[in-house]
């Protein structure tokens, strides 16, 4: 029964390379200012023509969208989808991977497409996601309770929430390195716990020795990126008799600084210190799941590092931090001049995205803002503001055709495209909603 | 460091009630429909005029709500905070004879944080770990207040009891007690053990209150017969087979609903609410059949095998089968915006305004029996009210005050123009803090719902 829903979910999305034609919709393409009654062509997954009257095509299909709104599909910036199903059921997670230096895994061909949380995030106008492989052996062993304490977790991707096949929801397979940077306490562990000043996270060295611990870690961490930068020397140079090393290998679009490593970092002090660091390994970074960004601002802002904002709808870390600490810290955000986006980090939050940023909102944010950290932020962070995130001519038309402002909760979605497709609005809980709304 | 702070909020705490005159709002009664441009007023601690017009009382505060909503104050069917530290009497399934009650820790900050969050009451519960948990204790977020003070007085006790995943997991021989410590196997193991676990504990408590019965009975008659000897254990379950103690059946999947209410039927004694109850739509016509409330999550899912049917229909979908509905927390986060959870079946279910809005203030009232002094805005009732900046159905909305009882006790303004000094004595501490020896981290409390 579930795979011939998925299956009929899947036929029901037109086949690619359909010629659509929206037309007299209000279009907020985020990119600019809106605009009124326009109409959009979407020819080959792109977006070919925005314009005030489109002759339709030859065998063009028309969408009539008079009174309703088009914007660009929304991108999540921090989860594991495709990559966790049932976070209580281990053989279904395939997150943490055990051994310490792992840049060679890629989250990529792990990726359940038939994973039934496309479809639940999708319906909700989330058209593309970064999915990370972490540490902490879910899914492998281990953990920080036993063996090695990971550094380098692997590739994260960014992918599209539709396709047959991951190669098929690709936009880009190695997108970010995740990298699991030691801290005291400062809970460097994604989707962790809140830590609080004294206390020890899993994902934060503890103990007496805590500093001396982090900076064991982080020596080790130099050394694995000196030894990749000597192989990428070898490379280039032709050494002979070098051989092929896949971890070394995947360290070199980090090194060129092509990609960026995600690192993971609470608390002002940990900001400075993973900066400083990559500023001295001279590679491209990303902080994620800032918990207060204070005096990092400033620094954040003159090194041009962008960060993604995990949830807005967080306990405040400490007892007697404010209560709206994690409401606020978007506007802190913005006031320094920070580039962000918006992540969920937990896979059954992730429909939730837009709600989020309107907590956001609600606590100062501009609301433009919150609409940017949804969709070109995100965009421009993972280097594919030439594909998503705005409505633009020659885009992905990754777009959802609302009939209201999409962070608002009572919006309904009316139309879904990813790449020119259009997206059945169902999913296993509208099928579950439907059979069961039939029972007498 | 940490009591501190918390000593010096206390004392911010509001003193008595006053007269007061909220103005120029949108009130949404729930009860009586939204009323655009009106006033509600508030004296001795209850509402005593909600109208477009109303007669001011001399001397009165006013509030001037202009532009903004004034709700009821949110009620939580569901709840675990103020529970001081472990919340699961793990090493018997049935501890029928235990009391949150017992536990209330009134200087838990999680209560500030609901109540900036427009919770004004909240049922506080057990854990799952038991087939039949312990007592639970419904309270008010009387912030500042003594655990004693905080107890909604006449409120009917309630009884937790849990089905599925949980009960039965202390029954695996490889598993983790409830505080985490391996254990050996505790039966249950499987969801037939935790019917059976209930039966047994209810023959057991028939043939108790059978004793008692014949007992009184005989006292009414004048002999003079050697009393029962009394079992606090049973005790519990004879005031739930007497229909003196609610029965709240933390619960996920379909068959286990069906499987309590044939119990229940079996036994004599009605479910009060199944909670989270995430299959409830599966088995909505059983569950209005026995007239028992639901109280679910908006969307939360996945998390475990049996939450992986849930579906944001379901309050929807339960409260057209004829269900008293209502929306929970079971998290101090979640806790916080039940407003805007309450929304989302607006979205998922087509509930209108105020079937959306009654999930979280009039109908967990009705589910804790209580709906005769809280849960709408109605002249007569306690005045439990919470003003938010914008429409409240929303996450653009934010809580601007909160009154229990008539007075005061979270207002974000003052609360903005307090974090500066706040700020400034944290800081002193933690330089005094610096000057010590650094201190080893302490638990960091209950994380997640899996076990709850």
């Amino acid at each position: 029964m579930k795979v011939l829903g998925i299956l009929l979910g899947c036929s029901l999305a037109a086949f690619a390379g359909e010629t659509i034609l929206i037309r007299d919709a209000d279009v907020y393409p985020v990119s600019a200012k809106e605009m009124k009654s326009v109409s959009i062509l979407i020819q080959d997954g792109k977006i070919a023509e925005i314009a005030p009257k489109i002759v339709p095509p030859k065998g063009a299909r028309i969408v009539e969208a008079k009174g309703m709104r088009v914007y660009p599909g929304m991108i999540d910036s921090g989860t594991e989808l495709g990559l966790e199903e049932i976070e209580a059921v281990r053989e279904t997670v395939d997150v943490g991977e055990l051994g310490e230096f792992m840049p060679q895994l890629r989250a990529l061909s792990a990726v359940n497409p038939d994973s039934e949380h496309f479809g639940v995030v999708r319906v909700n106008g989330i058209t593309s996601v970064m999915t990370y492989p972490s540490s902490g052996g879910r899914g492998g062993g281990g953990g920080f309770g036993g063996g090695e304490r990971q550094l380098i977790s692997g590739q994260a991707a960014l992918i599209h929430t539709e396709g047959w096949t991951w190669e098929e929801m690709e936009i880009k397979r190695s997108a970010a390195m995740s990298i699991m940077f030691p801290s005291v306490g400062g809970g460097g562990r994604r989707g962790g716990g809140a830590p609080d000043l004294v206390d020890v996270t899993p994902g934060g060295v503890g103990g007496g020795n805590a500093r001396r611990a982090v900076d064991e870690q982080i020596a080790k961490l130099n050394d694995f990126f000196d030894n990749a930068r000597r192989y990428q020397k070898a490379k280039a140079a032709k050494t002979p008799g070098l051989q092929p090393d896949l971890k070394f290998e995947a360290m070199i679009p980090v090194l060129e600084g092509r990609e960026p490593v995600t690192v993971s970092a609470a608390r002002p002090n940990t900001i400075h210190e993973a900066i400083q660091w990559a500023k001295k390994q001279n590679i491209k970074i990303v902080i994620l799941q800032p918990r207060e960004i204070g005096k990092a601002g400033p620094e954040l802002k003159a090194e041009n590092v962008p960060v993604i904002l995990g949830r807005v709808l967080a306990l405040p870390n400490g007892e007697d931090s404010s209560y709206d600490e994690a409401f606020t810290l978007p506007v802190e955000a913005y006031k320094a001049g920070v580039k962000f986006a918006f992540g969920t980090f937990t896979n059954e939050f992730v429909r939730n995205i837009p709600y989020q940023a309107a907590t956001a909102v609600a606590f100062g944010l501009p609301q433009e803002e919150a609409l940017k950290a949804v969709t070109v932020n995100p965009a421009q962070i993972w280097g594919v503001s030439d594909q998503i995130g705005t409505v633009e001519k020659g885009k992905f038309a990754d777009l959802m055709v609302t009939d209201g402002d999409p962070l608002e909760i009572q919006t309904q979605i009316k139309h879904l495209y990813v790449k020119g497709k259009e997206i059945a609005l169902t999913n296993k809980q509208t099928r579950l909603n439907d059979r069961y709304s039939g029972r007498q | 460091m940490k009591r501190l702070l918390l000593g010096a909020l206390i004392a911010l705490a509001p003193v008595c009630a006053e007269t007061i005159v909220i103005q120029n709002a949108t009130i949404m009664t729930v009860s009586q429909g939204t009323i655009k441009n009106g006033s509600v007023v508030v004296r001795d601690g209850k509402i005593v005029e909600v109208g477009e017009k109303v007669t001011i009382p001399e001397g009165a505060t006013k509030i001037d709500a202009q532009g903004q909503y004034v709700i009821p104050g949110i009620i939580d069917c569901h709840s675990h905070i103020a529970g001081d530290g472990g919340i699961n009497e793990g090493s018997v399934s049935v501890s029928s004879m235990v009391n949150i009650k017992d536990i209330i820790n009134p200087e838990d900050i999680a209560i500030y944080r609901a109540l900036a969050g427009g919770v004004t009451t909240a049922n506080i519960l057990h854990g799952s770990a038991n087939s039949i948990g312990g007592q639970t204790i419904v309270l008010k977020m009387r912030w500042g207040k003594d655990a004693q003070d905080m107890i909604f007085q006449g409120a009917k006790p309630g009884i937790k009891f849990a089905l599925g995943e949980n009960p039965k997991r202390a029954g695996n021989p490889q598993g983790r007690g409830a505080n985490g410590q391996q254990s050996f196997a505790r039966y249950p193991a499987t969801r037939m053990g935790v019917e059976d676990t209930i039966r047994e504990a209810f023959n057991e408590a028939k043939i108790y209150k059978a004793e008692w019965d014949d007992y009184n009975a005989k006292v009414a008659k004048g002999e003079h017969p050697m009393a029962p000897r009394k079992d606090l254990k049973l005790e519990a379950l004879k005031e739930v087979l007497e229909g003196n103690r609610y029965v709240h059946v933390h619960c996920y999947r379909a068959d286990e609903i069906l499987m309590m209410i044939r119990v229940a039927d079996e036994m004599g004694f009605k479910v009060r609410t199944f909670q989270h109850v995430l299959e409830g739509y599966k088995v909505a016509k059983e569950i209005a059949a026995h007239g028992a409330g639901a109280s679910t999550f908006s969307d939360w899912w996945s998390y475990k095998v049996e939450a992986f049917d849930a579906i944001p229909y379901n309050a929807a979908l339960m409260t057209k089968a004829g269900i008293v509905v209502s929306l929970n927390s079971d998290d101090a986060e979640l806790m916080r915006h039940l407003n805007s959870e309450a929304g989302k079946t607006m979205k998922y279910g087509g509930m209108t305004e105020d079937q959306a809005l009654a999930m979280v203030t009039l109908n967990p009232a009705k589910q804790l029996g209580i709906d005769n002094r809280v849960g709408s805005i109605e002249v007569g009732k306690d005045a439990d009210l919470v003003i938010y900046d914008k429409y409240p159905l929303s996450d653009f909305a934010k809580v601007q005050k909160v009154l229990i009882d008539g007075t005061v006790y979270f207002d974000r303004d003052k609360e903005v123009s307090a974090q500066a000094s706040k700020d400034a004595e944290k800081q002193k501490l933690l330089d005094k803090l610096k000057q010590q020896t650094p201190q080893q981290g302490g638990g960091r409390g209950r994380g997640g719902r899996g076990g709850q």
